[in-house]
């Protein structure tokens, strides 16, 4: 075999594996993004997009707070703080720099994320309800302080005025919708590749046993300091564009508690052990509760939400990816 | 009876370990030492102490008093991970797989962790091999879920052997099996050492501990009280007394 002849022959198998792995999804994603657009566009009413945003704001957090509960096994309930640091690092830019959004979208990302980071430090030796407590803690004491940062409005809140948007989308809430979908793509190619990655090889082994973990040579601190940073960073980044979505900041709607509880029961009954199934709880409930919220009322879909999350805990612990995957393990075509 | 005669430098080493949970001592200023492809059998009635001190020294438990050496380096501040990296591998007295991923997965964990490989077909072809050394190399796909108890004990000894041990504590790795299946995982205990590979054999089984080992050390209520041959430590007095009841 000549030199050019081995080269082509070693090359194949290697483009073919590149291109599996990241040209296919990346494909998948601008199409996903280019249909989606298509749709939203189809009803030629602005208030698709605006009712289309929490949902795909809801799969960014969802899928951020699987990467430490759903991957890992550890339970936070600091969501509320992580996107509320988003929220008001674009509140103090609205206030001080107005530097444009997609900036503070990677600011917010980079303070949530070290946010998480420390978080993660002071409380992942905390173990099961004492860890989720710490969190649950973590999110009081933010609230706290920015009830009485008079800069950002303290507990009367503050308006924030929408600049002009990007030539290209026209209105801004077709920009932010396009924002939020972009986050939501991003933020699943995030959390795909950490599962398939050795760290998700390593927080799978945590979830099921942290000792063994350990004496087979796993640095679970170290994994789980990964996983607050990443999902503190995607948390912090969903919500950096809230402020201009609401135009009216205070603590309440930053630290929402229907916020923090949807974006856990949006993993527990897509499914938390896959990237998919968050996304799948995400699409479901936040469709679910725009519809209730339209058609009938906001408290009703809270009361959805509830329902279906006590639902599935006690029935279907594993979520519905783990119904579908039981159904197809007992498929009557299948080989015994 | 004193320390063993050691014929080369000890690959690891304990001074002194003390743990205490709150006001009791689980163990209490532990001398042990193991060399290079030694067989230890680690005896010693309920309660002895004798799993505390397998954590103690893997880095489950951080020790109150003492300190670990491995190579005469001391590793007493090494997090677990860390010293299964060094080459301190360990089966637990109750199976603890992996539930989520299969078998193999379950073997290729310390390959990627504790050895540090990252080539995906090197670490498959070595994790099944490995399970083909230790008997299970048809149930590769399988859950965890799905073994037998003897299966699970197996599964238990390819994750520390895929760690490339140097030191392995195989803690009651026969607990609740048959005769057979005690021979099964005493021949694959015995290959191991063969390779090189020192064992300190954690057992209640006592034909299999004096088969198997070349000294023997018993503890008592966190103390040792014997330390060498085993037919001069199981005709010992105090041995009789506090481990047989005589």
């Amino acid at each position: 075999m000549s030199g050019r002849a081995m080269r082509v022959a070693t090359a194949r198998p290697i483009r073919r594996r590149w291109g599996r792995r990241y040209l296919l999804p990346l494909a998948t994603c601008a199409a996903i993004i280019l249909a989606t657009f298509a749709v939203a566009d189809s009803f030629h009413i602005e208030y698709a997009y605006i009712a289309s945003y929490p949902v795909f704001q809801y799969v960014v957090l969802a899928t951020a707070w699987n990467i430490l509960g759903g991957y890992a096994g550890y339970v936070n309930f600091g969501i509320a703080a992580f996107f509320a640091l988003g929220v008001y690092t674009s509140v103090v830019n609205y206030l001080t720099l107005q530097l444009p959004l997609p900036l503070m979208i990677l600011v917010s990302g980079v303070i949530a994320g070290i946010v998480g980071f420390g978080m993660g430090y002071l409380t992942l030796r905390l173990k099961g309800a004492y860890f989720a407590i710490a969190t649950l803690a973590f999110a009081i004491v933010l609230n706290t302080v920015f009830n009485n940062w008079y800069f950002v409005g303290a507990a009367r809140g503050v308006s924030v005025l929408r600049p002009p948007a990007p030539y290209f989308f026209g209105t801004y809430p077709r920009y932010l919708f396009g924002v939020m979908l972009g986050l939501a793509v991003l933020s699943v190619l995030i959390a795909r590749a950490v599962e398939y990655s050795w760290i998700g090889r390593g927080l799978a082994t945590i979830r099921d046993d942290e000792i063994a973990a350990e004496c087979s040579g796993v640095p679970t601190l170290r994994l789980k300091l990964i996983a607050t940073t990443l999902s503190g960073a995607l948390m912090g980044m969903a919500g950096a564009p809230f402020a201009y979505y609401i135009t009216y900041v205070d603590p309440a709607s930053a630290f929402s508690l229907t916020t923090a509880v949807n974006t856990v029961a949006m993993p527990v009954i897509g499914g938390m052990t896959s990237w998919i199934g968050p996304v799948i709880g995400a699409l479901l409930l936040g469709t679910l509760e725009q519809v209730t919220t339209v058609t009938i009322s906001s408290a009703l879909s809270v009361m959805l939400v509830g329902v279906l999350l006590v639902t599935f805990v006690a029935l279907a612990p594993r979520g519905i990816l783990g119904v579908v995957k039981a159904l197809w393990e007992r498929r009557p075509w299948a080989k015994p | 009876m004193g320390e063993a005669v050691t014929q080369s430098a000890p690959v690891l080493r304990a001074l002194q370990v003390t743990k205490r949970f709150d006001g009791f001592v689980a163990l209490d200023a532990v001398d042990f030492s193991l060399r290079e492809g030694e067989r230890v059998g680690l005896i010693g009635p309920n309660g002895s102490g004798k799993s505390t001190f397998v954590n103690s020294l893997t880095g489950v438990f951080p020790i109150d008093h003492g300190s670990v050496l491995f190579n005469g380096t001391d590793i007493t501040r090494l997090t677990a991970w860390q010293r299964a990296r060094l080459g301190l591998a360990r089966s637990f007295q109750l199976p603890r797989p992996f539930k989520s991923q299969s078998v193999r997965q379950n073997i290729e964990i310390p390959l990627m962790f504790a050895v540090g490989q990252t080539n995906p077909d090197r670490i498959a072809a070595e994790a099944e091999a490995i399970l083909l050394q230790v008997g299970l190399g048809a149930q590769s796909r399988a859950s965890p879920k799905s073994l037998t108890q003897v299966e699970l004990r197996k599964l238990e000894l390819g994750r520390a052997l895929a760690a490339k041990p140097r030191v392995l504590f195989a803690d009651e790795s026969m607990a609740g099996l048959s005769d057979t299946e005690v021979d099964e995982v005493l021949e694959v205990l015995m290959k191991l050492n063969a390779e090189g590979i020192s064992i300190v054999l954690i057992e209640h089984i006592m034909r299999t501990v004096v088969r198997f080992s070349e000294r023997i050390v018993v503890l008592v209520a966190g103390k040792k009280i014997a330390d060498g041959d085993p037919r001069e430590v199981m005709s010992h007095p105090e041995v009789e007394r506090a481990y047989l009841g005589q």
